[in-house]
């Protein structure tokens, strides 16, 4: 009978001792990033403003207010006649400013596709659209309204305006993901610069032209209800205001919050089904 | 044919909307573009600052500083609370369903409700203070950045967290090795995401309680001193595209 006298042991190769570190170079940067918004967020509440607040009252109020607001709405002093017609403004003015939008925008945005206009035309379309965007669409509405007077119109440009911007962005970026062989072979053939974007372009990216409008529609809902309570165009956002801010009545705050919830909740589910329904035709 | 009658039938169905819209409105549409380029030339002649808006640049700059850290703190305090709140109710690592549907329901109310609407219900409680505005951001961002991070979670492959679970990592361990180390940079990129918007909101939240940076600007244009409110617009303006593009680099860098 052989025996192993001595029982084979492997020894497994010594590792070398440079250290395997899981700490990549992204890592590392996105770990100060939030290490820095941390320090930062700590430092403001620290030093946040509540004007001699006390907390827990202030809490308890916010309580009881939001127990009478959603528990028990009521009408108020305004009529259910006056407040579904304000409510119908709102919306008026959320469709009347995604479409004027929508439709400026694609016009601007064709000269913003670097694949289609020259480099020069499209970079300053794109900074000035920036410019545009990065100031909030409450102050154009502010800004219009001066030269306007107070009211819908100033409302309708001004939210248009910012709309127009946005689009833009979105859907020159959307044009430019066209393959630039496609152009440039319906080009070289001799197709003309309307024909090549209505006839090969537009219908390649309708989908996503679709998806970013309907986003815009959503925040023109919520921004038709903010210029009503901030520059007075006469829809539900301004007797959300005079509801809250002079008549301190939240029974009817109340009642209006849920009014605004069904029609974004309503408009989700529009927009899901319509999405739905082009992606499933294509 | 067919393709063309459909065509047609959108378009009218549209003009028809915008008609219906124009009229509920009361908008005039061309007297109101035709005053567009007018409404520019006026502001560029207004608003643009002179040699005596130098005096106001110390509170303008302070409170746009203050309305800054306002909208980063509320957005971080607001995405610590999502995280949790996404891991219960994405479908990958949700406990139960009872969660799932709560997180969602929760979620989608939160951020329908309008942001105007927060302004002056917290209005109410809170007084004129910075408080009104940090929680006016923080329960919109709550909502918003509870769906992102919820539809980011579900986005993951679900073999990683079924492989983990069969070696026998617990419901913890797949949670904090397995599902946030992979998605920690999209997450950042959201939480950059909602900066830039709460900075933008803040404008607004700032005009309705009165505090901020909006509060300032609606002092100085209601005061029809249009050259301090023109240096505020433009102070807002570079402070949103430098944040966008420190944003825009902060992404490709950790992507």
């Amino acid at each position: 009978m052989i025996e192993n006298s001595q029982p084979k042991t492997f020894q497994p190769p010594v590792p070398s001792n440079g250290n395997i570190s899981l700490v990549t170079k992204p890592r590392l940067i996105l770990r100060t990033v939030l290490g820095s918004l941390g320090v930062i967020t700590v430092y403001s509440l620290a030093t946040l403003d509540t004007g001699n607040l006390k907390l827990g009252e202030a809490f308890q109020s916010l309580g009881v207010n939001l127990k009478s607001m959603f528990l028990q709405p009521s009408i108020g002093q305004d009529t259910w006649g006056v407040l579904l017609r304000a409510l119908s403004t709102s919306v008026a003015l959320t469709l009347l400013t995604t479409l004027l939008g929508a439709f400026i925008a694609f016009f601007i945005a064709v000269f913003a596709a670097r694949n289609l206009s020259p480099a020069w035309l499209a970079n300053t379309i794109k900074a000035v659209m920036a410019f545009i965007r990065s100031i909030p669409t409450i102050l154009w509405v502010l800004i219009y309204s001066v030269v306007m007077g107070l009211g819908a119109n100033a409302a309708v440009v001004g939210l248009t305006f910012h709309s127009i911007a946005y689009l833009v962005k979105a859907y020159s970026e959307s044009i430019e993901e066209t393959p630039q062989d496609t152009i440039e072979a319906l080009k070289a053939s001799g197709v003309g610069f309307w024909p090549i974007i209505f006839q090969a372009i537009l219908p390649s990216i309708v989908p996503a032209l679709l998806s970013w409008t309907f986003i815009r529609f959503e925040i023109n809902f919520a921004n038709a209800v903010a210029v009503g309570a901030a520059a007075g165009a006469d829809d539900i956002g301004y007797y959300l205001f005079m509801a809250s801010g002079f008549y301190f009545n939240f029974h009817e705050v109340g009642l209006i919050v849920y009014m605004l919830l069904a029609i974004a909740i309503a408009l989700e589910i529009i927009s899901m089904r319509l999405r739905g329904h082009y992606l499933k035709q294509n | 044919m067919q393709r063309r009658l459909r065509l047609s039938f959108v378009l009218g169905l549209l003009i028809l909307i915008y008609m219906v819209s124009v009229i509920l409105v009361n908008f005039q549409t061309f007297s109101s573009l035709a005053q567009v380029p007018a409404g520019l030339i006026w502001l560029f002649k207004n608003f643009i600052p002179n040699e005596h808006t130098a005096s106001y640049l110390g509170p303008i700059l302070y409170q746009l500083w203050r309305t800054l850290i306002i909208s980063i703190s509320s957005t971080i305090c607001a995405a610590l609370l999502s995280l949790i709140f996404a891991v219960l109710g994405a479908k990958t690592t949700s406990p139960n369903r009872g969660f799932q549907l709560t997180v969602r329901f929760g979620a989608s109310l939160l951020r329908n409700i309008p942001v105007v609407a927060w302004a002056m219900i917290l209005l109410f409680s809170f007084k004129q203070s910075d408080f009104t505005g940090f929680l006016a951001l923080f329960f919109m961002t709550l909502g918003y950045l509870t769906r992102a991070f919820t539809e980011t979670i579900e986005d993951l492959d679900g073999e990683k967290l079924q492989a983990l679970q069969a070696v026998g990592a617990n419901y913890f361990q797949c949670v904090f090795c397995g599902v946030l180390p992979e998605v920690a940079s999209s997450l950042t990129s959201w939480v950059l995401y909602m900066i830039e918007n709460n900075l933008r909101d803040a404008t607004l939240v700032g005009i309705l309680t009165g505090t901020g940076i909006g509060f300032l600007f609606n002092h100085y244009f209601k005061g029809f001193r249009y050259d301090a409110a023109g240096l505020i617009v433009l102070l807002i303006a570079v402070l949103v595209i430098l944040l966008e593009l420190t944003s825009t680099q902060i992404r490709r860098a950790i992507a």
